[in-house]
């Protein structure tokens, strides 16, 4: 009994707790190119300090601070009827439908990520469509610009959205959504007032699974961005493969985990104080 | 009669293969307190609901107060319902709970604030206007759902099963406070139950439903005294029904037959033996199997205090009954 309870939390401390520190040992190490592994550990801030100096690193945070921003909001935009429609259909339906919404993970995540390639550039899918049918002669090319990484998030996150989200308007009582239009509401306020508010948890959960790995994406701005388009992700990858620079990424990577936790921390006490009020 | 508020003509309902309603014509006075009483699956809350407007009949009208609500969806008709199982709003608190109708409606807060409170007060929940429905007890709960239903003053206020999900001590209870403030508001009650105890003690008027259609409408003295047929004699109380005849039956209240060791001096009589005795405290009722007929129920009130029941198990005993104290049947 006892080994069955230590043993997530010897695989947490193991392959979280371990690694975590060190790499926030690494990131208070110094730069030193001839050694092997380049690092010469120590407490030096030098890292730090050029993550907040540095105009590059403001730029790429903020810049992917606002891509997942936009991106969660499309995701949710495009989610919410999707886990509304799944919650209301027929019982034995529904079933097929989450299987459905779950499906493309059964294909590798790059594959798929190489398939909108395949669809969005130059010469791809999506153009050779627009030449031929007429819509357009000279169609603009989406990838490689931010239009594109958002597609990308979108496409790829999508399922986070909607489990979340189905499972809270799945729980939800649609005797209420009658007892507002008994009241007087229209359809449109009865959903602004009832099913929305109620359904808050799931959009919250929601939008923090799609947000969180979007801040830190690496593969889909750099396939689908290409060189334009700024993200922190593709900052961390730079630093540690091209510059071989191990404390200034993982200075990087600490700084993407502090922000990253003050809104799950957040979510976990508004989940705690809903909790406590039912 | 009292003018008519809601008209039901020629109504049906089918789900699937399942006629729900089939073919309901009734009218219902302004004031009343009406029943719809009957089984489960006997109709009456999918009546409840066309009334309400969350189903559309497949045929017939739907009239309320003189005007046609066949097609005219719930947010749209002067009537306000109280659900079975509440459906009580649980991220808003009471105040908010039976303020939604009149903020729907664009009422200004403050009047928004007096007329919660209000109506709070008539359901005697004043002071609870800030908790939330998940800190209240069933029976407060119920009074919210009340509240919520009454705040707006409908045309006419549907009811289903109101009592059900109280414990039978606060049942009692809350079904006179329910009469009182029927009355004291003159508001029209339509009450879906399939506790006819209930809807006697509570209705003007009732309507007993069976499969989809209308067994009877009357007053509950009407329906107890005078049941047009064998489904409703056996339904409300207890009832022996008696082959007189070919398609001729007569329907007798326990309570309406005399038991006696001799031959009584009452126009009709049987004589049997007693097969089993349920003492009920202020009554006891017998079972006693005629000789080549049927068994047969009668009730004793146990009047005085030293016999317990006057006659035994395997006693044989004689049963009377007056000229007129059952009614004939020929359904």
């Amino acid at each position: 009994m006892r080994f069955v309870i230590a043993l997530p939390f010897a695989w947490l401390a193991v392959f979280f707790l371990l690694p975590l520190i060190l790499v926030l040992g690494l990131s208070f190490g110094t730069n030193a190119p001839d050694l092997a592994p380049p690092v010469e550990l120590g407490v030096s801030f030098a890292s730090f300090k050029l993550l907040f100096t540095d105009d590059l690193y403001l730029a790429a945070w903020l810049s992917s601070l606002r891509i997942a921003a936009v991106s969660t909001l499309g995701t949710l935009l495009l989610g919410y009827p999707m886990a509304y429609a799944i919650a209301r259909a027929r019982p034995s339906l529904r079933p097929l439908l989450l299987t459905l919404v779950i499906l493309p993970f059964w294909t590798s995540f790059l594959i798929r990520v190489y398939a909108w390639m395949g669809l969005l550039s130059e010469n791809g899918i999506l153009n050779q469509f627009l030449r031929w049918s007429g819509l357009s002669s000279h169609p603009g090319t989406i990838l490689g610009t931010e239009w594109a990484v958002h597609l990308g998030i979108v496409y790829a996150y999508l399922p986070f959205m909607v489990l979340p989200l189905y499972s809270s308007l799945e729980k939800l009582d649609w005797s209420l959504l009658e007892a507002a239009s008994d009241l007087g509401a229209r359809p449109l306020p009865a959903f602004l007032t009832v099913t929305l508010p109620l359904s808050l948890p799931g959009i919250i959960a929601g939008c923090l699974m799609v947000f969180i790995p979007a801040v830190g994406e690496f593969v889909i701005p750099d396939l689908l961005g290409g060189t334009r388009t700024l993200m922190i992700g593709k900052v961390l990858w730079d630093e540690f493969f091209t510059n071989s620079d191990w404390p200034l990424a993982s200075a990087v990577a600490i700084c993407l985990l502090i922000l990253l936790v003050g809104p799950i921390v957040i979510f976990q006490r508004h989940q705690q104080r809903s909790l406590e009020r039912t | 009669m009292n003018e008519t508020i809601v008209r039901l003509e020629g109504v049906t309902k089918r789900f699937g293969e399942v006629q729900a309603v089939a073919g309901v014509d009734l009218e219902i006075a302004r004031g009343e307190l009406f029943a719809l009483l009957g089984g489960s699956g006997c109709g009456k809350t999918t009546l409840l609901r066309m009334m309400a407007g969350f189903e559309t009949p497949d045929s017939g009208r739907v009239v309320i107060d003189g005007q046609d609500m066949t097609g005219v969806p719930p947010h749209k008709r002067p009537v306000n319902m109280m659900f079975q199982s509440y459906a009580l709003f649980p991220h808003l608190d009471v105040a908010g709970n039976v303020g939604y109708g009149l903020k729907r409606e664009g009422v200004p807060k403050a009047e928004i604030a007096q007329r919660v409170a209000e109506v709070l007060n008539l359901v005697k929940l004043d002071g609870l206007g800030a908790r939330r429905p998940a800190q209240l007890s069933g029976g407060q709960r119920q009074r919210v759902a009340l509240a919520r239903a009454l705040v707006k003053r409908p045309k006419l206020l549907l009811l289903d099963e109101p009592l059900a999900a109280l414990d039978r001590k606060l049942r009692e209870g809350t079904r006179f406070e329910m009469v009182r403030l029927q009355e004291q508001l003159g508001l029209t009650f339509v009450v879906v139950t399939h506790d006819q105890e209930e809807a006697m003690s509570m209705a003007t008027r009732l309507a007993v439903m069976n499969a989809g259609r209308i067994a009877q409408t009357g007053s509950p003295h009407d329906l107890y005294e005078r049941p047009a047929s064998r489904f409703v004699a056996d339904f409300i109380g207890i009832a022996n029904i008696l082959q007189t005849g070919t398609r001729r039956w007569l329907a007798l209240r326990p309570e309406k037959v005399v038991l006696s060791s001799q031959r009584p001096a009452t126009a009709h009589a049987a004589t049997g033996k007693v097969i089993d005795i349920a003492y009920e405290g202020d009554r006891s009722l017998y079972r006693v199997a005629i000789e080549n007929g049927p068994v047969m129920l009668v009730a004793v009130m146990n009047i005085a205090r030293a016999h317990g029941s006057a006659h035994r198990r395997g006693d044989t005993v004689w049963l009377g009954w007056s000229e007129d104290a059952g009614q004939v049947l020929d359904e």
